[in-house]
C-alpha cells in the first residue's frame, strides 16, 4: 500500500529560481533565504520518498486564460520546464509517475473532485523552485531525485478553490494513495504564499502576523484555516497571498495526526514572505499512550482556562472546547 | 454593462483579477502571453499600435498598453503574471514594474520590502474596515487572548469588535487567576 509520509510547505517565489540559476545564492540578501532550507534537503535526503505530490499553480505558462481548470493533474511521463520568458529554467525534466497519477485521477473523480487531467503539461517555476529549495541544485543533465506528480490549481483567476475544498481535496487524495497497491512513500508539497501582493498600488505587502498564524494552525486546527473566507486573505495576505489555500490540499492530505520537524520564515524574497514547514505524518497513538500523554502536560490545564475564557465570548466554542478537556482529563 | 460591486472592492490599491475581469481583459492577456515567443516580441517592438490592433481590444485597453499604464491595465482585466511578460519584453524586471504600480523608484520599493514590506494596517480597507479579520488577530488565534485589540478610531464600524476582544483578554486574566488556585480544579471535577 502506498502512504503518505510528510508534508512540505513551501513558497515558490520565481526570484528565488533566478538567485539559483544566476549563481547569487551566496550574496547576503539570498544566504538568509537559502540558509533556512539547509536543513530541509538534509531531510528530504534522509527521507527518501519514492514520489512526490506537487500542488502548485501556474503563472500563464502552461494556462493562458483560454482554459483555467480549477485542479489540473499531470499524469504525463514527463513535464518540461516552461519558458517563462527568460527561456526554460536549467534544471532537469521533471519525471512523472504517470501509474499512480491516473490512479489519484480515477479515485478522486469518483470521489466527486473534477479534476482535469493533463497529458502533456510544461511547469514553471511554481514547481519547480520549491523542489530546488528542498531537493538541492540540479543541472539539466541531472535527474530530480524522485519522480513527480504535479497538482495546478488555479488561484490566478478569482475565485480560487475555497479552502475548505482544498482541504477535503487533501484527504480524498490521501484516500487514493492508501488504495494504491505498490508500497509507495510519498511526500506532498504545498506551495506558494505566504504573504504577499505584487499587483497594482498596494504591491508589496506583508502580513508577518497573519503568515506566523497560519503556520501555526496548519499543524493545530487546519480546519479552522479551512473557513477563512477568500476575501480575509486578499485584504490580510495580499492578493496574491490567497496562493495559500494550496497548503491546505497538502495538510488534508497529511491526516489527523502530523508532528512539525521544521519550520523557517524570513521577509523578503524579492516582494514576497518565505514561509516553509515539514510536517511528518504519525500513526494515531494507542489510546492509552495518548491518556497519559495528555495529563502529563501541563498544557492540559492551559487548555482548560483557554476554554474557560472563551465561555464567555463564544459560548458553543468554548463548550466544544470544554468537552474536549473533559474527554482529556477522564 | 457597468461592472457588478463586489465585496473585495474595498481592498485598496488592488485589482481583484475575478472572472469578469478574466474575461473582460481577455484580448490583453492574450496580447501578453504572444511575447512568450521571440518573433512576437521582435514584431511589437517595431509596431506597437499595429501589432495590438489583431487582438480586438477596447480603446481604452490599447492606450493602457501603449502608454505602459499598468495599473489601469490591470482595471481593464489583464493580470499581473501576464502584464510582467510586456514588462519582460521591455527589459524590465518584475521589481521594476511594482515599482512603477507603487509609484515608487525601484530602490525605494526595494528598501521598503526590505524593511518588512508594506505594513497591512491602514492597508486593509478604503471603508474603515481596518480593523484585522480572522488569523491577523488573536481574536482568531486559539487561545492568545493578549490585549493587543488596540483601539483603533478609525474603525468606527468594528469598535464593538475590539470591545469584544478586550473583553475576552480580561476574562483570560480572570481565568489564569483562577488557574493558581486549587478551587478551580475541583469545581471542573464536579461539572
Amino acid at each position: 500500500m502506498a502512504k503518505i509520509i510528510a508534508g512540505v510547505g513551501s513558497s515558490h517565489v520565481p526570484a528565488i529560481g533566478a538567485a539559483i540559476d544566476n549563481n547569487r545564492t551566496e550574496e547576503p540578501y539570498w544566504k538568509r533565504v537559502f540558509s533556512g532550507f539547509e536543513k530541509s534537503k538534509e531531510w528530504f535526503t534522509k527521507t527518501k520518498p519514492d514520489v512526490a505530490i506537487i500542488v502548485y499553480n501556474d503563472h500563464a505558462s502552461a494556462f493562458s486564460t483560454d482554459l483555467i481548470p480549477t485542479f489540473a493533474l499531470g499524469a504525463a511521463t514527463e513535464f518540461p520546464p516552461a519558458d517563462e520568458g527568460w527561456g526554460p529554467r536549467p534544471v532537469p525534466v521533471v519525471q512523472g509517475h504517470p501509474q499512480l497519477a491516473s490512479h489519484i485521477a480515477q479515485s478522486v473523480i469518483l470521489d466527486e473532485f473534477d479534476l482535469t487531467v493533463c497529458n502533456k503539461m510544461e511547469v514553471d517555476h511554481g514547481m519547480t523552485v520549491p523542489m530546488n529549495l528542498v531537493m538541492g541544485k540540479k543541472n539539466p543533465d541531472e535527474h530530480w531525485p524522485c519522480p513527480v506528480i504535479p497538482l495546478a490549481v488555479n488561484v490566478v483567476m478569482f475565485p480560487p478553490p475555497t479552502g475548505h475544498r482544498c482541504l477535503m481535496l487533501g484527504k480524498a487524495i490521501r484516500r487514493a494513495v492508501e488504495s494504491y497497491p505498490e508500497d509507495l512513500r510519498v511526500v506532498i508539497f504545498g506551495t506558494g504564499g505566504l504573504s504577499h501582493q505584487i499587483s497594482g498600488p498596494r504591491a508589496g505587502l506583508i502580513n508577518s502576523k497573519w503568515d506566523k498564524n497560519f503556520l501555526d494552525n496548519l499543524t493545530k486546527d487546519p480546519v479552522k484555516l479551512s473557513k477563512i473566507p477568500h476575501i480575509d486573505y486578499m485584504r490580510e495576505a495580499g492578493a496574491e497571498g490567497i496562493e495559500m489555500v494550496m497548503w491546505l490540499i497538502m495538510r488534508g492530505a497529511l491526516g489527523d495526526n502530523v508532528e512539525e520537524v521544521y519550520r523557517f520564515y524570513t521577509v523578503p524574497a524579492s516582494n514576497t514572505a518565505v514561509g516553509h514547514i515539514i510536517m511528518e505524518t504519525r500513526d494515531k497513538p494507542k489510546p492509552s499512550a495518548r491518556k497519559s500523554s495528555a495529563r502529563k502536560k501541563p498544557a492540559a490545564s492551559k487548555r482548560a482556562v483557554v476554554a474557560k475564557s472563551k465561555a464567555k465570548a463564544k459560548p458553543r466554542r468554548a463548550a466544544a472546547a470544554a468537552k474536549k478537556v473533559d474527554r482529556v482529563r477522564s | 454593462m457597468a461592472r457588478r460591486e463586489q465585496a473585495y472592492d474595498d481592498i485598496p490599491g488592488t485589482f481583484v483579477f475575478d472572472a469578469e475581469r478574466a474575461r473582460e481583459g481577455y484580448p490583453i492577456n492574450t496580447f501578453c502571453m504572444s511575447l512568450m515567443k521571440d518573433e512576437n516580441r521582435k514584431a511589437f517592438k517595431a509596431d506597437e499600435a499595429g501589432y495590438i490592433k489583431q487582438f480586438h481590444m477596447t480603446p481604452d485597453q490599447e492606450k493602457a498598453i501603449l502608454t505602459r499604464d499598468y495599473n489601469r491595465m490591470l482595471e481593464l482585466g489583464a493580470n499581473i503574471y501576464f502584464t510582467a511578460k510586456l514588462g519582460a519584453t521591455d527589459g524590465h524586471s518584475f521589481q521594476h514594474l511594482a515599482a512603477v504600480m507603487t509609484g515608487n523608484t525601484q530602490q525605494a520599493y526595494a528598501d521598503m520590502m526590505l524593511a518588512g514590506g508594506r505594513n497591512v494596517d491602514k492597508n486593509r480597507s478604503t471603508t474603515g474596515m481596518n480593523t484585522p479579520v480572522s488569523l491577523s488577530d488573536d481574536v482568531f488565534a486559539a487561545g492568545a487572548a493578549k490585549p493587543k485589540a488596540k483601539a483603533k478610531p478609525a474603525a468606527k464600524a468594528k469598535v464593538a469588535k475590539a470591545g469584544a476582544a478586550k473583553a475576552k483578554s480580561k476574562t483570560k486574566a480572570k481565568a489564569s487567576a483562577k488557574k493558581s488556585s486549587p478551587k478551580s480544579k475541583s469545581s471542573k471535577k464536579r461539572k
